[in-house]
């Protein structure tokens, strides 16, 4: 699927939020059935020659990025930053199925955050940010809610 | 007398088990306030436990045998006065008198003075070399001679008197029992069941005399020479009289107090003497005409007198002197009326001489109840006999079962259900039935915390199956769900996992899942199918099917710290390090601005690490020659030691070189839990070998083999496996022994907790292990040496592999670090950042 058509598809599907996809980094950079943390912020440019981020803003947030190779679903992006442990570590946790659910299992506390949408398992009052996630070639792309 | 009962003066004279039985039942009462308390003690010590007596030659000291703690005491309010003998009781005035001539004024007085071995008055016995075997002098003194001694008797072939035969055998000598009666241990056991303990003691190497009466001891030639009635004699170095004991009643009886025409403190069922201001309890005291020479029925006296004195129920009416033990080695059990002497009793009788196994069992006349039996060499039967009798349960059609061996290899038990509620499970702590469901009911669920709560099973620890199965049983009723399995995903325990992995020769999470699970695996699962797979396989843990397997340490190799840096440790065998790589580590630690720390383990931690600089650290380590030190990994931590005899004047081995093999044998072996050991170079044991899972203490003559200890949260002293070593059954007891915990134990259990839960305890531990009872030995060596030999380091292997270097990096993206992680400087060196102080120094919005 060519990158105009992903955005054509999910610009379908995400009609109201119009999702920006950006290249976050490449796919041999992902760990199978496992995390690995990148950066990424509104306005930071990631280059596809350098493989890094050329600009910084204060906006940045770490990800975390797993990749499942045997689900349905194989891409899933949820904030890096865990807000039980105050502790950017989500991406090192473990995944755990639990009550049916896929879930992060933090590695400090070990409360679970559903991937699908970031819910803690333990503690519905508490929600990762999640993101969308696609395979565009070699290249993972990452979907923005916001608005160009 | 209760309602005015505030401040009473109560003094306690004697302060035995049972007298700190009796003290502790009521400082635990809630009317313990309303006494003033003050206990007499003869001796210079505090109460001991005088059961365990003998495990002073096995390493237990004194102070592990301590039972009374005068600081507790005082805390409780009481008063203790040790080295201070009372020696005159005048009721008239209500006082006592101390040898020091003070006197001292009571309301109520209870006596707790115990008993004193009986010596038979042979011309001879005061020899300096004839010795009792009643207290911890006793066992000095005991040992001190057999130092020089080739041989030994011990007179009196009961129950204790084989015990002592017992310690002189592990004392290394020759010994011999000589008995006057015409069997072994004739208050407990039949004719039968006697004849067969002594055919298994003589085959140990213990000569044993019976019909034998001692006429005379003489010096002879530098020997003890014993003169039997009807001319015969033996030679021998040191005795040991052991035949039997008398009641402490002295100073009873010179205070008019009524006692036995044999001796002891006559008592009512309310442990109340003639007169009714003294109470008598323990072996002292004269329940209608019975001494109780055991510790339960000593307990259940001080119990009932906690209850007279406080105003409550409770009697004393005889006890039950059922007793199982190891003797020698050799199981014995007996049961109430084990000689079938009760009117109308009839036996059923199984005998195998092949396998030295004797049972019969005393019923009813229509074999209805069970009134009595004896074993001898197989006691798996006991807890199930004893039930019936304490409860009089109605025996099964075909009573026989219950001792006949099973061809599937079961023994019928008793179901927990059959017992009523109040049946007495443990009886050294008189616990019912009722008790223990109650506490289950009461949110106990598992048998650690129904012990914690009631006691039952931590005194001799006879009832500990009979137990679980209640809790077990408990636990069904209340719904809840009886097993070990792994986690939902799959329907095993950890051992049966393990199991299925090593004969089916899985290798990958994926296939185990698909073969014998369900779902996509979780937390729990996944770092135990992880462990096994590499305590089997050994494979590198970051190979790329195992990699999403790890909890994060093992996947860092690292220890995450509450910001989200690492701490790193490398190996340090045996704490010893030559200067040049210590500068090594303080020259990284300063390069990377390291937290740095000695742990307890004799290494140093070094803390603060971001997870990028993990590899760049490691480089340097390895390169000076450092290894890692698996401190992140369910594996083997640290050995930790003292020089040994190689610097300290008291060392008998070289505990450096010793630990060093081992630590060099055994790291990097994958286990249920984290595993620590210890190796002492004498007994002094500064490297506190016997708080380790492994610990291994220097004798003369090698090294004695500790096992099962625990630090940290819930400690556990470590049994005495084995003793008098040399370095290879050393090597091969622990190679055995690891590789059976890593086998059997559930996920994230210690060797402690292990032990506990294994049943048949440290003696099953023995035969596996020893004797090779399983008949797995040369299975577990050989799987102990393929995972010696393919050790790895497993940083050296990861720094040299880009492909498994990808991970560290912070963002896969950037070279950023993640400026979450905030350090402020304390005492000179960096400490993560406190919330408040992270708030403090942030940029405004």
């Amino acid at each position: 699927m060519s990158l105009a058509a992903l955005q054509q598809n999910l610009n379908n599907s995400f009609a109201i939020t119009r999702p920006q996809w950006l290249p976050i980094c490449q796919r041999s950079d992902l760990v199978t059935n496992s995390g690995v943390c990148a950066l990424w912020g509104d306005t930071s440019v990631y280059s596809t020659e350098t493989l890094k981020t050329v600009t910084k803003t204060v906006d940045q947030r770490s990800v975390a990025l797993f990749f499942l190779p045997e689900q349905e679903q194989q891409l899933y992006a949820v904030d890096n930053w865990d807000p039980i442990a105050q502790a950017g570590v989500i991406a090192r946790g473990i995944i755990a199925e639990m009550e049916g659910e896929l879930t992060i299992a933090s590695p400090l506390y070990k409360h679970h955050f559903r991937l699908s949408d970031g819910v803690c398992m333990e503690d519905s009052s508490i929600r990762l940010a999640t993101y969308p996630l696609a395979f565009n070639g070699d290249m993972v792309y990452i979907g923005s809610n916001k608005i160009q | 007398m209760t309602e005015n009962a505030k401040n009473q003066k109560l003094i306690v004279i004697g302060n035995g088990m049972v007298g700190h039985h009796f003290l502790e039942q009521l400082a635990s009462h809630q009317q313990a306030t309303n006494f003033d308390i003050t206990i007499f003690c003869e001796e210079s010590r505090p109460a001991y436990d005088r059961v365990h007596l003998s495990e002073y030659f096995t390493g237990r000291t004194a102070v592990d045998l301590t039972l009374g703690d005068i600081e507790q005491y005082r805390q409780w309010g009481f008063e203790t006065r040790l080295n201070d003998k009372i020696v005159e009781i005048d009721r008239e005035n209500k006082t006592v008198c101390t040898a020091s001539g003070i006197s001292h004024s009571y309301d109520q007085l209870v006596l707790a003075t115990g008993s004193y071995p009986f010596v038979p008055p042979i011309p001879g016995h005061q020899h300096e070399r004839c010795f009792v075997y009643r207290t911890l002098e006793d066992l000095d003194s005991i040992r001190s001679v057999a130092g020089t001694a080739k041989s030994g008797v011990v007179v009196g072939g009961g129950l204790l008197g084989l015990e002592a035969a017992n310690a002189l055998k592990a004392l290394g000598l020759e010994a011999h029992v000589v008995e006057f009666a015409p069997g072994l241990m004739t208050a407990q056991l039949d004719d039968g069941g006697s004849a067969l303990l002594r055919n298994k003691i003589e085959a140990l190497g213990v000569k044993v005399h019976t019909s034998t009466a001692t006429e005379q001891i003489e010096e002879v030639d530098g020997h003890l020479r014993m003169q039997f009635k009807g001319g015969s004699e033996l030679c021998t170095d040191m005795i040991v009289f052991s035949a039997g004991i008398r009641p402490q009643d002295e100073l009873a009886k010179s205070a008019g107090l009524q006692t036995g025409e044999r001796g002891g403190i006559v008592i009512d069922s309310g442990c109340r003497t003639s007169d009714s201001n003294i109470f008598a309890i323990g072996e002292c005291a004269l329940y209608e005409q019975r001494i109780f020479g055991l510790v339960a029925p000593g307990y259940s006296m001080a119990r009932t007198a906690v209850a007279q004195l406080t105003g409550e129920e409770g009697t004393f009416t005889g006890a039950d002197m059922s007793t199982k033990l190891k003797l020698l080695g050799v199981q014995v059990g007996s049961i109430g009326d084990a000689h079938g002497r009760s009117a109308g009793a009839s036996a059923i009788t199984f005998v195998d001489e092949q396998s030295g196994v004797y049972k019969r069992m005393i019923t009813d006349s229509e074999g209805q109840k069970l009134l009595g039996a004896v074993m001898v060499g197989d006691t798996d039967d006991y807890d199930t006999l004893l039930q019936y009798h304490l409860n009089d349960i109605q025996l099964p059609e075909h009573p026989e079962q219950l001792i006949l061996p099973t061809t599937d290899g079961t023994a019928p038990t008793l179901g927990a259900a059959a017992l009523p509620t109040s049946a007495t499970v443990c009886s050294c702590h008189n616990v019912s039935k009722g008790q223990i469901v109650d506490v289950v009911a009461g949110g106990c669920h598992s048998l650690a915390e129904v012990k914690d709560a009631t006691k039952a099973s931590t005194g001799c620890g006879g009832c500990a199956a009979l137990l679980k199965n209640i809790v077990d049983e408990e636990l069904a009723v209340l719904g809840m769900e009886v097993n070990n399995h792994l986690c939902v995903h799959f329907p095993f325990s950890r051992q049966e996992l393990f199991h299925i992995i090593q004969v089916e020769e899985i290798k990958t999470f994926a296939e185990l899942l698909d073969k014998h699970g369900s779902g996509h695996g979780c937390e729990s699962c996944k770092p135990t199918a992880a462990s096994i797979f590499a305590s089997l396989w050994n494979e590198h843990i970051l190979e790329p099917t195992h990699v999403g397997l790890q909890d994060t340490n093992d996947t860092f190799m690292a220890n995450m710290q509450k910001n989200g840096s690492y701490s790193v440790v490398p190996r340090i065998p045996g704490g010893e390090i030559t200067p040049e790589k210590l500068i090594v580590i303080g020259e990284v630690a300063k390069r990377y601005d390291l937290y740095t720390k000695i742990t307890g383990g004799q290494r140093i931690d070094l803390f603060g690490a971001r997870l990028e600089q993990l590899p760049e650290i490691w480089r340097e380590l390895i390169d000076a020659g450092f290894e890692t030190g698996h401190a992140y990994g369910k594996s083997l931590r640290t050995v930790k030691s003292c020089v040994g005899n190689t610097w300290c004047r008291f060392g008998v081995q070289d505990s450096i070189s010793m630990t060093l093999q081992v630590e060099n044998r055994y790291k990097g072996l994958r286990s249920p839990h984290k595993i620590k050991m210890a190796v002492s170079g004498c007994t002094r044991e500064c490297a506190e070998a016997q708080s380790k899972d492994v610990g291994i203490i220097a004798t003369e003559k090698g090294w004695n083999l500790f096992v099962c200890g625990n630090g940290g949260m819930r400690p556990r002293h470590a049994d005495l496996f084995a003793t008098d070593l040399d370095d290879e059954s050393l090597i091969r007891y622990i190679d055995r022994f690891l590789m059976f915990y890593v086998r059997t134990a559930d996920k994230l259990q210690r060797t402690s907790v292990w032990l506990e839960n294994l049943d048949g305890g440290l003696d099953y531990l023995r035969d596996v292990i020893i004797d090779d009872k399983l008949g797995i030995c040369t299975e577990l060596e050989a799987q102990m040496e393929r995972v010696v030999d393919t050790y790895q380091c497993e940083w050296k292997t990861a720094i040299n592999d880009p492909e498994k270097l990808k991970r560290f990096r912070q963002f896969v993206n950037s070279d950023q670090t993640d400026e979450k992680i905030i350090f402020v400087k304390e005492r000179g060196q960096l400490r993560p950042a406190t919330t408040e102080e992270i708030v403090e120094t942030a940029e405004p919005a």
